[in-house]
């Protein structure tokens, strides 16, 4: 069994979601050679066969181009399963190869179990197993679902792949950085962190009166800075800050991966829902199901009352 | 100018989900059905163009589904679609993606659409594959996870997200097809006016048994409910009886009180 493992770069870097790939390829007990387009300096550190395409060439983000090199490498090495990170890179790529393939394709796979592929649905609240029905299977894996050793070191064995046409349907004009984070949110000791589950932003206060009388950061998933109730910089998660404070209390937060995958190294976490079934139930140490309005000002109340007692006894 | 939007029904996340006693799906009964949300940036967006471009283009909204998903194009058709086309699937929901993808292609092909708008994913299954394998099937540009559209004589400018607040900037002309992500704008709510204007819009139903068949190539086997963290305590009751065992819990095993 043969896992050709796509390795994800950009901006000049081999980005470490890669070795996510090798954890996976030796869970599932297959051999497994890696294709990169990128550059020599950022091969992976592995005792494999690296099939390095330039990305000088190819591009950062080159869907019909990638699609290509996946395929030539695909030739030559006859894999059974292709793999990619579950990424705005490999969630582009990856269906493209599977449709010229007639491959199956999981996405998003979460774990292996018996063999059979393992990904959530509806936001996570449920999990499915999914068996492929093709010889040869495309997948997408979670980010953070399968854990590497990151100091694994290896000596690749390299060799280039060339395409003799090179005419893309699509301009890469560039990136843009993301916003500038005023606030910092990764040294915080305490995060209290707003979801859709607030429900309006005039609801803002009584959480941030929370994270204020807790001596915390106001953090967010990213519902509520889309809504406008609070600024992008505080936005925790995929596409915001991954923290991991000592208290984490998520109020009104489902737990969407893409925010889990922001804070689920938090040391101990609270979260409010009224929805016991909410994913967020997955990561939380201990789940609150009640009206947020009602339980963070009884909350903060109390914790200002017992923090007032301590400073008149000392 | 012909645009197709996709648009999918999926229940109210908010739902308690049950398992269906195969246990290979949920239960739909007592489910609460909307349209999925990233479809609903792709309505609005198509209809943004269709706005820009002083009303020409001709929008169609598709939708794959049992008798219920008529809910989701007559409110496509309220934000100022043209017409709906229903494909009646009642097992569209044990399809996968490949087998959606192929009905969707087969449709567009006969019609020629200059631009596909169609959500990043589905709010369900989140596979984000059916509108990428659209766009292979029929040999046109596709870029995924929009947050930025721009429309300019046949030259497409979008901004994708990508991790960590970066995005990635893209021309390519049409035909396309683009799949939209939260961010890229704020889906209007229909007005009175326009969900009665609705209701005489067009509205045609395809048996499925006239779209080409294809077998699936992954199959669905069980759903369960994850596991909840090991030790997870869950806490429920008179608010002030609960933020008291929180105050307990915040002084053992927290450093936030001394």
């Amino acid at each position: 069994m043969k896992a050709l493992l796509v390795c994800e770069y950009r901006e000049g870097k081999l980005l470490d979601s890669s070795y996510e790939l090798v954890a996976f390829a030796d869970k599932l007990g297959a051999d497994n050679v890696l294709l990169l387009i990128g550059s020599m300096a950022e091969v992976p550190r592995v005792n494999s066969t690296v099939y390095l395409a330039d990305a000088e060439i190819y591009g950062e983000y080159n869907p019909d181009l990638h699609k290509k090199i996946v395929l030539a490498a695909v030739e030559r090495e006859n894999p059974d399963y292709i793999v990619f990170g579950h990424s705005s890179w490999g969630w582009d790529l990856a269906p493209r190869v599977a449709t010229a393939l007639r491959a199956g394709q999981v996405s998003e796979v979460v774990d292996i179990v018996d063999g059979q592929f393992v990904a959530g649905i509806c936001n996570a609240k449920l999990r499915r197993t999914v068996t492929p029905k093709t010889d040869t299977v495309v997948l997408t894996i979670q980010s953070g679902a399968f854990n590497f050793d990151s100091t694994r070191q290896g000596t690749p064995l390299v060799e280039r792949i060339e395409l003799s046409e090179v005419i893309p349907s699509l301009e890469f004009i560039g990136y843009e950085p993301s916003e500038a984070k005023s606030v910092d949110l990764t040294r915080s000791e305490v995060i209290v962190s707003i979801g859709r589950g607030v429900g309006k932003k005039e609801n803002v206060a009584v959480i941030s009166a929370l994270a204020r009388a807790l001596g915390g950061e106001l953090g967010a998933s990213r519902p509520a800075v889309d809504a406008g109730w609070v600024e992008h910089c505080q936005q925790i998660g995929a596409t915001g800050q991954t923290v991991s404070p000592r208290l984490y209390i998520a109020c009104g937060i489902s737990g969407a991966i893409q925010h889990l995958v922001g804070m689920r190294e938090s040391d101990f976490v609270f979260a409010i829902n009224k929805d016991r079934d909410a994913p967020i139930a997955e990561v939380a140490d201990v789940l609150v199901v009640a009206d947020i309005m009602q339980i963070v000002p009884e909350l903060t109340a109390k914790f200002l009352k017992t923090e007032n007692t301590f400073r008149q006894a000392g | 100018m012909k645009i197709l939007v996709c648009i999918k029904q999926v229940p109210d996340m908010e739902s308690q989900f049950i398992i269906n006693s195969q246990g290979n799906w949920f239960d739909e009964n007592n489910l609460s059905f909307r349209m999925n949300e990233y479809d609903e940036y792709a309505v609005e967006q198509a209809v943004r163009l269709k706005e820009q471009l002083g009303g020409d283009p001709d929008i169609t909204a598709l939708s794959i589904g049992s008798g219920r998903v008529v809910d989701v194009l007559r409110k496509a058709l309220a934000f100022g679609c043209d017409r709906g086309v229903h494909i009646v699937d009642p097992d569209s929901c044990a399809k996968d993606p490949w087998q959606i993808a192929s009905m969707i292609a087969a449709f567009a092909q006969t019609e020629g659409f200059d631009l596909i708008f169609t959500g990043m994913q589905s709010q369900d299954r989140g596979s984000a594959q059916v509108g990428v394998i659209v766009a292979e099937l029929l040999g046109i540009s596709c870029v995924t996870t929009l947050i930025g559209f721009a429309y300019d004589n046949g030259v497409i400018t979008v901004k994708r997200e990508l991790e960590g607040g970066v995005k990635g900037v893209l021309k390519l002309k049409t035909p396309a097809l683009v799949t939209c992500q939260l961010g890229l704008n704020v889906p209007r709510y229909p007005t009175l006016p326009n969900i009665l204007k609705a209701k005489k819009k067009q509205l045609v139903a395809i048996p499925v048994g006239d779209m080409p068949h294809v077998r699936e190539l992954t199959a669905t086997c069980t759903i369960y409910r994850p596991r909840k963290k090991a030790g997870g305590l869950i806490l429920e009751g008179d608010v002030g009886i609960v933020a008291d065992r929180l105050m307990g819990i915040l002084k053992e095993c927290t450093m936030v009180m001394k």
